[in-house]
């Protein structure tokens, strides 16, 4: 049974997105996905740039296996955990804490109400 | 149907993940690999490697026979240990392997688990005419390495041998916390450390013993994962990864355990003495990943539009905090300082050939 927290939205590609406020929004990895990735070994972030829906925003370097992770919606990156530079496997340990990825910022709340429920989510992975 | 080792029960109840590897359920993991890895850097870990094959050779053809089948000597001192290929006559490597003298008349030969019933029909069909006899021995035969700086304050714990007369690459007949073992400082790490043959039923006993007595280094048991980590960081090819039937010795890099100087008559040396002179077509070369990311096994190498190799393992070095790969490269790229460029994922990672080993400060090399 994976953790699906209630409070935040989803993504296809097992991101999770968090409303922090003010245009920002925190990112990360589902629980579902870094569970079937593994032990973390590596993260590769995105610049301080714009990204379109969809783009690849950075990757995850797994022991047996790598991952990109994208943009949920149109964005600007505004700042990136630098915890898991030295210490990526946060995101096996806490992947809706202190493994988060990054925080973006946009003025368009439609595209945040347009991911995923909770519910949504759970369906999506067959649970 | 894989099969278990001796010690299976001991990594479930320790929480390892386990896996099939090679025909054996193995442990992958017991924590994380990257502090399995540091363990065994900076202190000392414990290892499982019972999957690995063991062939005994007796009889007075036994130096003759080996010196037919491994391109390099066979005829070392007692009690010394060699690492060796053995290979077909048209060079391509059988297997890759650690064989012990005990005497003129017996050595102990350790093959990868994966290629332990290729390996022993080899063996067999090349020992008529020869006065030996061989004995697959490795169901009763566990294997545990204690590896790192720490080891042999480990292990004078549990032995009366006298392991600091024990130098790198030699090996003697003990007894570990009470059961017989041969005690060899040998490994696949880069570090300090020592490999102990024993019989299947004593190895929980040594297991317990080892784990007990590590306890004030902190010492970690480590799972393949690790291994694989570790030995990527100083460069040690990995057969069925880097090396297999298709590629020589000399093209692997591993000119140095080809005896061409000698008049030893070994399966695949025309081959192998063409190939040294005439310079192989590629070579093993070890990479360096510049930025994020690494390649993996498969991934391609390419100078500018022309694809030049394959990357054959890739992984992080946990102690260099940076990818890094060995791959096999045309004759032209394989010089130091050559860059290139991996394909990963339709993108293209920047790459640059480094000499080995690519983790220097290892206790052992």
């Amino acid at each position: 049974m994976s953790n699906v927290p209630e409070d935040l939205r989803y993504t296809d590609t097992h991101e999770w997105v968090k409303y922090l406020g003010d245009g920002e929004y925190m990112m990360g990895l589902t629980f579902y996905a870094q569970d079937q990735m593994g032990e973390i070994v590596m993260v590769e972030f995105p610049g301080l740039n714009e990204y379109g829906i969809g783009d690849v925003m950075g990757s995850l370097e797994a022991v047996k296996t790598a991952e990109d992770f994208y943009a949920p919606f149109d964005c600007r990156v505004a700042r990136v955990n630098e915890a898991l530079e030295d210490e990526p496997a946060l995101i096996n340990e806490d992947c809706y804490g202190r493994g988060w990825l990054v925080v973006v910022r946009t003025d368009d709340p439609s595209a945040f109400e347009g991911l995923k429920t909770a519910q949504e989510y759970s369906e999506f992975i067959g649970e | 149907m894989n099969k278990k080792t001796a010690l299976h029960d001991k990594h479930v109840s320790l929480g390892a993940r386990m896996e099939p590897f090679a025909g054996y359920i193995m442990p992958i993991k017991y924590s994380s690999v990257t502090e399995e890895h540091n363990a065994v850097r900076k202190s000392v870990g414990i290892f499982d490697l019972s999957h690995m094959g063991e062939f005994r050779v007796k009889g007075e053809g036994a130096t003759k026979f080996l010196d037919h089948i491994l391109t390099n000597d066979a005829d070392v001192d007692n009690g010394h240990a060699f690492y060796s290929t053995m290979c077909y006559p048209d060079g391509g490597i059988v297997d890759d392997l650690i064989t012990y003298r005990i005497s003129a008349n017996e050595y102990l030969m350790v093959v990868n688990a994966s290629n332990i019933e290729k390996d022993w029909a080899w063996v067999n069909s090349h020992a008529t005419g020869f006065a030996v006899e061989i004995a697959n021995e490795s169901d009763d035969t566990a294997l545990v390495a204690i590896q790192g700086p720490d080891s042999e304050k480990v292990l004078e714990k549990l032995t009366g041998t006298d392991l600091p007369s024990i130098q790198y690459y030699r090996h003697v007949n003990g007894e570990v916390a009470g059961r017989k073992a041969l005690i060899a400082r040998t490994g696949y790490t880069g570090e300090d450390g020592f490999e102990l043959y024993t019989r299947s039923a004593d190895a929980e006993a040594v297991w317990e013993a080892v784990m007990d007595a590590g306890a004030e280094f902190g010492i970690k048991p480590v799972g393949l994962g690790a291994r694989d980590t570790l030995r990527l960081e100083v460069g040690y090819v990995l057969y069925g990864n880097d090396i297999d039937h298709t590629t020589t010795p000399i093209e692997a890099k591993l000119g140095w355990v080809v005896k061409l100087g000698t008049d030893k008559d070994f399966i695949g040396r025309e081959v192998m003495a063409r190939q040294k002179d005439e310079k192989p077509s590629r070579y093993i070369v070890g990479l360096e990943v510049k930025g994020k990311g690494f390649p993996r096994h498969g991934a391609e190498l390419f100078d500018g539009s022309r694809k030049v190799g394959i990357v054959t393992s890739g992984s992080i070095a946990p102690a260099l905090g940076h990818g890094v790969c060995l791959a096999l490269v045309e004759r032209g790229f394989q010089k130091i300082g050559t860059e290139l460029e991996a394909e990963v994922r339709g993108r293209r990672i920047p790459v640059e050939t480094v000499k080995l080993p690519f983790y220097k400060n290892g206790s052992r090399r």
